[in-house]
This record gives structure tokens, C-alpha cells and sequence, in this order.
């Protein structure tokens, strides 16, 4: 059984501030971060592999720097890494991503056949959840997304059965291998990493490939170039109005608000219990 | 590729079990104004198993033509099946623009079909407009980093694509008297060949929360502070018979888990009353709950861009605030002898 998680270094939104006054990120507040959606996704591969057995290889296109989310996945378990960085990549939206992934997954193919790719259910710097489906497409295999559970996985039949989350409510799946999935966070609580995963990872060097290592590809699909989307115009939306603040000292300002309140009989009544 | 072939505004239906989804309803209303401004047809397509009946609610809702694929195999939403489906029809009618709603299964079904017709997709659009002259569809989400939206166009690729939030767009008043074409198309599917089957729904409706329906909304920010003062917006709420919903910062903190997260990545939401405590009004939470009746923002900043989107405003301290709000409401409760409640 061989799973590949593709993983992405994203900043830390929640620790990044906005300067108010430009509207704009202060990047040097933002450390970067393992997506944490990737990190559950390669937790889930930890957890497959301990009943099926196999490997688990990380992918991750980045810049250099992104090494470190490689790292932090051997850490929580996997056995390798790769890393596409190149900068014919750069700027790529989600289908000239998806395209660079799954060339890379063929040159990983060609050593070991992949059984299964795990993605995050989407990246927190973008939220789009697009490129698990577009890799699933580009490599003519199942898409799953949202899985919630990985209820079993039957290597000699190659078979698995999953659950999904829906919008009211899941359902139970069941799906060929090779298949790709997607993971909500609720699908596992990632452990705490034993020592010597730990040490592993800070010794690791991962596989670095450029586009030269990678076969067949159209440079017109990759980065920039190969993105259909662009961004137009970024602007401040119309600012409303805004509406009237309530004065005085707190209890003038509640007495004020719960007069507002009651006053609109339609939205506030006491019934009688 | 050349771009006059292209035409038309199509809007996926998404059906569970017969039923329509809202938001589909909603991008019908929204593709109405998008396809007069472009002088084209809006067409609904829908796919699944005995599910023909439902094209008249589609042209009542503004559809000039449905496009529908009725077969066993779409019984249940999988990603290959429908695919399958709409990307036949795509390359056949040729529309120059498709919105899905931003569901799971929308959202799935659009990266897949994107991929195939190697086109441009945009997630989780909230605001929607074209370009005539050019006929660009501008489809804008909030950016990441900063209050800002961004546009997004896709000027080299056909159809274009987007997914759309569900709750920000309006749907029409149905029109049974609307008249509207119904085309049914026929595809080859064959059950053997699929490698996915679904093989249980459980519709869990304790799981979801009632945010999505509630009439009166308690949202807390980080600005509570810590998880004891959160218990505040709990209490509040319960005293005045509302639901509890919280900040992306405020689930990341775990005061609340993700059902109830207001905003870009949680709920949207339309209360008649929405309170909006120790929550600075970051664009990816005020696009969650805008369009709510009545807004009223508590925050210690007079310069918070929350109170640009409340109807009233209380610049102070929450933690002074909401007990004395709750005070107010308790001793109303015990003075009349009943519960507070929306009627
Ligand atoms: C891709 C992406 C998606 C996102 N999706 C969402 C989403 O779905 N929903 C969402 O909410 N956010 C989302 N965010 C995060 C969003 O940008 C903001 O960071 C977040 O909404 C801020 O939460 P907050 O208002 O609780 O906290 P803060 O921004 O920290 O604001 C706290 C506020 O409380 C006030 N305050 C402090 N103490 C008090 C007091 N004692 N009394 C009264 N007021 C007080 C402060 O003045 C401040 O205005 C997303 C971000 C990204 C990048």
C-alpha cells in the first residue's frame, strides 16, 4: 500500500495581523505552516499504514523554504518527501497546480505504484478545495472529498470504504483504489509525534525535482501561463453607511438598545410560557 | 478556441432526493440579471433519477430553458456520474458561463468538470457582475489577507466558471405562469463501470446546527477574551431564545466547534436580529452575516469596521455590556412571566 498526501506551506492566518490603515498583510507577522487540513490528511495516512502496511510519500510544490512542511509530515510519520520547486511554477492557480501535481505523482508512479492520495479538504490561505479533485481528474481516478472517515481499507481487493460529509448529514462510500481523497480536520486528532519521527525529520533532506525532472510536460500548462484565472481588480467594498451608535454611559446605552428591541414587536416578544 | 460559439448563462440544479437546493434557487435569481445584461438565455441543468417534474420549478424560478439528464445511475450525487453529465453538456451547448452553488457536492462537482474542460473555476464567489462589452464574467471573493475583495476573470478560457456562497444571492418570486423550454438529453452510463457507490445516507439534522435557520443570532469575537467570558454570548442567547455562533478565531481558539463558525468558511446566515459581540468585522465574517435584518455590533474600538455594517452600534466593554443586557431581559422575563421569544 503506497499513499502520497499532497501538502502545502501556507502563513499562519491566524497568528497574521492586517495593517488596518493599508488594508493590506503584514507579512512579517505571518510565520508559515503546515496547511493544517495536510497535516491531518498525512495523520489519516499514518493511521492507514499502521493496519495495511506500505510507505507514505509527501508532495508539496513551494518555494524552497517549503522544505519545512516536508519535514513536519515526516515528523508526524510519513517515509518520504518530495518537493517541486521551480519557478516555472510560480503563480499558478488551481488547475495549472493540480497539472504540476499529478506530473510529479507519474514520476513517483514510475518507481512505486500509488494506491492512494490524501489532500487537505482545502489550503487556509485560499479555501478553494479545488486541486484534490483537479489531480483526481488529471489522474483518471475517484475523487472523494470531505471524508470524515476512513472506515476500511482492503489492499488485496483494493477497495475502501469511507464516509462523507454532506451538507445535512454523511454518507458511507465505497470506492476502487487507486482513489484520492479529501479530509475534514474532525477526521483524526493528530498525535503526538515519538521521538524518533522526531529525529528523522530533522535530518531529513527531501527529493527536490524542478520541471526538468518531470516528464512530458507542457510548460504552457504550468505557474502563471498555464492559469485561466487571473485577478482583475482588487477593491474595498462599498462601505455602508454604517448605523447609529448608541451614547451615553453602559446602562444609558442598554436601556437605549432594549428599548430598540422591544420596539420592534415583530422581532422580540414575551410568550407567555 | 473561439469564443462566439460560447454562449448563454447556465446554472447547475442541485436536487437531493427530489428536493432543490436553495441555493441553486438563489444563482437562478442571480443568473437572471447576469444573462438580461448580456442579452442571452439562462438555462438550469439538472441531473438525477425521476427527477423531470422539477424543470417546471426551475422556469417558474427564472430559467428560459432546462436542460435535464434523468437516469438510474444519478440516483445519488457521485462526482464521475455527474461529471460525465455536464461535461456532455457543456461541449454540446457550448454556454459561456456556469455557476454552481458552493456545496460539497457543488463545489466537487465544479473542480472535477473545470479540470476536464480546462477552464478557469473561482471558489466561494460572493458578489457576481459581467462585463458587456466584454463578456467577462467578474465573479468576487473576499482576498485572502486584508478587507479586501478581488475580482477574478478567466479572459482566455470558455465556459467560465464559478461557485457561488449560498445565502448571498436572491432568488426570484416563482412564477408559475413563466414559459421555458425543457431539453432532455441522454447520455450512456452504465452502473458497472463506476467505481464509487454510495451505499448509505444518514441525514443528521442533530449534527447541523439551527444557525442557518435561526431568527436571532448571539455572534461572539475573540474580544470575549477567554473561553470562561465566551459563556457570556451562551447566556445571552439563552435568556433571549437565540443561537450561539463565533468568529473563525473564536473555533480556531476551540470555544466552538466549526458547525458554528459565521462566515467566508462557515455559515452564511440571515437572522432577523444578529448581535455581533467583541468581533471586529473582518470581510471573510461580514460576508457570513450582512444581509441580516437587524445588526447590532458591541465592540471597545469606536473605529471597528464592524459597526460600518451594523444598524446600531455600542462602542464599550462586552464584558459590561451583555450582563446587563441579560439582566434587563431576566427581569423583563420575571415582570411579564414568560419566556422571550421571536414570533
Ligand atoms: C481564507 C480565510 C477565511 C476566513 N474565514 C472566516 C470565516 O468564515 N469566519 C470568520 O469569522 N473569520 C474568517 N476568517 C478570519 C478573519 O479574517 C478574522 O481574522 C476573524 O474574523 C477575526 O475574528 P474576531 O473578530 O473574533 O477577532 P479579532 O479580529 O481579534 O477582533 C476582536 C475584536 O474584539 C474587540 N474587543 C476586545 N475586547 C473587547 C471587549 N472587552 N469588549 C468589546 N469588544 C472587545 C476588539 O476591539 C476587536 O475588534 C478567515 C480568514 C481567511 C484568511
Amino acid at each position: 500500500m503506497h499513499i502520497v498526501v499532497c501538502v502545502k506551506q501556507v502563513p499562519d492566518t491566524k497568528i497574521i495581523k492586517i495593517n488596518p490603515k493599508t488594508n493590506t498583510l503584514d507579512r512579517r507577522s505571518a510565520p508559515a505552516i503546515l496547511n493544517p487540513y495536510d497535516a491531518h490528511a498525512v495523520q489519516e495516512a499514518v493511521k492507514i499504514r499502521a493496519k495495511t502496511g506500505g510507505s507514505i510519500s509527501v508532495l508539496s510544490m513551494g518555494p524552497p523554504q517549503a522544505t519545512a512542511v516536508i519535514k513536519k509530515s515526516i515528523e508526524i510519520g510519513a517515509d518520504r518527501g518530495y518537493l517541486l520547486t521551480d519557478r516555472a511554477f510560480a503563480g499558478a492557480d488551481t488547475l495549472a497546480t493540480s497539472y504540476a501535481l499529478s506530473k510529479a505523482l507519474e514520476r513517483i508512479e514510475k518507481d512505486l505504484p500509488v494506491d492512494m492520495v490524501i489532500c487537505g479538504k482545502h489550503a487556509i490561505d485560499g479555501d478553494t478545495g479545488q486541486v484534490g479533485p483537479g489531480i483526481a481528474r488529471r489522474m483518471d481516478i475517484p475523487p472523494i472529498t470531505s471524508v470524515i472517515e476512513v472506515t476500511e481499507v482492503n489492499p488485496q481487493e483494493k477497495t475502501v470504504l469511507l464516509k462523507r460529509k454532506l451538507t445535512s448529514g454523511y454518507e458511507f462510500i465505497k470506492s476502487e483504489m487507486p482513489c484520492l481523497l479529501t479530509v475534514e480536520k474532525e477526521i483524526n486528532e493528530i498525535d503526538y509525534s515519538p521521538m524518533p519521527n522526531m529525529i528523522k525529520a530533522a535530518r531529513y533532506e527531501p527529493i527536490i525535482w524542478t520541471v526538468n525532472d518531470l516528464e512530458n510536460v507542457e510548460r504552457t500548462k504550468l505557474g502563471l501561463k498555464g492559469s485561466p484565472t487571473i485577478v482583475g481588480k482588487m477593491f474595498t467594498p462599498p462601505r455602508p453607511e454604517g448605523g447609529k451608535k448608541l451614547e451615553g454611559t453602559t446602562s444609558q446605552q442598554v436601556s437605549q438598545l432594549m428599548e430598540i428591541l422591544l420596539e420592534k414587536k415583530d422581532l422580540f416578544t414575551i410568550s407567555k410560557a | 478556441m473561439n469564443f462566439d460559439d460560447y454562449c448563454g448563462v447556465w446554472v447547475f440544479i442541485e436536487q437531493n432526493d427530489g428536493k432543490i437546493e436553495g441555493v441553486s434557487l438563489e444563482l437562478l435569481g442571480a443568473g437572471r440579471s447576469l444573462a438580461d445584461k448580456l442579452q442571452v438565455p439562462l438555462s438550469g441543468f439538472i441531473l438525477g433519477d425521476g427527477i423531470r417534474s422539477l424543470a417546471s420549478q426551475v422556469i417558474a424560478y427564472g430559467a428560459d430553458q432546462v436542460y435535464v439528464i434523468d437516469h438510474p445511475v444519478l440516483k445519488h450525487y457521485r462526482t464521475e456520474s455527474y461529471m460525465k453529465g455536464v461535461i456532455h453538456l457543456a461541449q454540446n451547448y457550448k454556454p459561456e458561463i456556469i455557476l454552481y452553488g458552493a456545496t460539497p457536492n457543488g463545489k466537487d462537482l465544479a473542480s472535477a468538470v473545470a479540470t476536464d474542460l480546462n477552464t478557469g473555476l473561482t471558489a466561494d464567489t460572493t458578489m457576481l457582475d459581467v462585463d458587456v462589452d466584454k463578456r467577462l464574467l467578474e465573479a468576487s471573493r473576499p482576498a485572502f489577507g486584508g478587507n479586501i475583495m478581488a475580482t477574478i476573470l478567466c479572459k482566455k478560457h470558455r465556459p467560465q466558471m464559478a461557485t457561488v456562497r449560498p445565502k448571498v444571492m436572491k432568488a426570484l418570486a416563482p412564477d408559475s405562469g413563466r414559459n421555458g423550454k425543457v431539453i432532455e438529453e441522454n447520455i450512456s452510463l452504465k452502473e458497472e463501470e463506476m467505481r464509487t457507490k454510495v451505499l448509505q445516507i444518514v441525514n443528521d439534522v442533530t449534527k447541523k446546527t439551527n444557525l442557518a435557520d435561526a431568527h436571532v443570532i448571539v455572534c461572539g469575537g475573540k474580544g470575549m477574551g477567554d473561553l470562561q467570558n465566551f459563556q457570556l454570548i451562551h447566556e445571552l442567547a439563552e435568556t433571549i431564545g437565540a443561537s450561539v455562533g463565533g468568529t473563525r478565531d473564536v473555533v480556531e481558539a476551540g470555544w466552538l466547534p466549526h458547525e458554528q463558525q459565521v462566515g467566508q468558511t462557515g455559515e452564511t446566515v440571515t437572522p432577523k436580529i444578529y448581535f455581533a459581540i467583541g468581533i471586529s468585522g473582518a470581510i471573510q465574517h461580514v460576508v457570513g452575516m450582512k444581509n441580516s435584518e437587524l445588526i447590532i455590533a458591541i465592540n471597545k474600538d469606536p473605529n471597528a469596521p464592524i459597526f460600518d455594517v451594523a444598524t446600531y452600534g455600542i462602542v464599550g466593554d462586552a464584558m459590561e455590556i451583555v450582563p446587563a443586557l441579560i439582566e434587563q431581559f431576566k427581569s423583563l422575563r420575571t415582570e411579564k412571566g414568560g419566556e422571550v421569544s421571536y414570533v
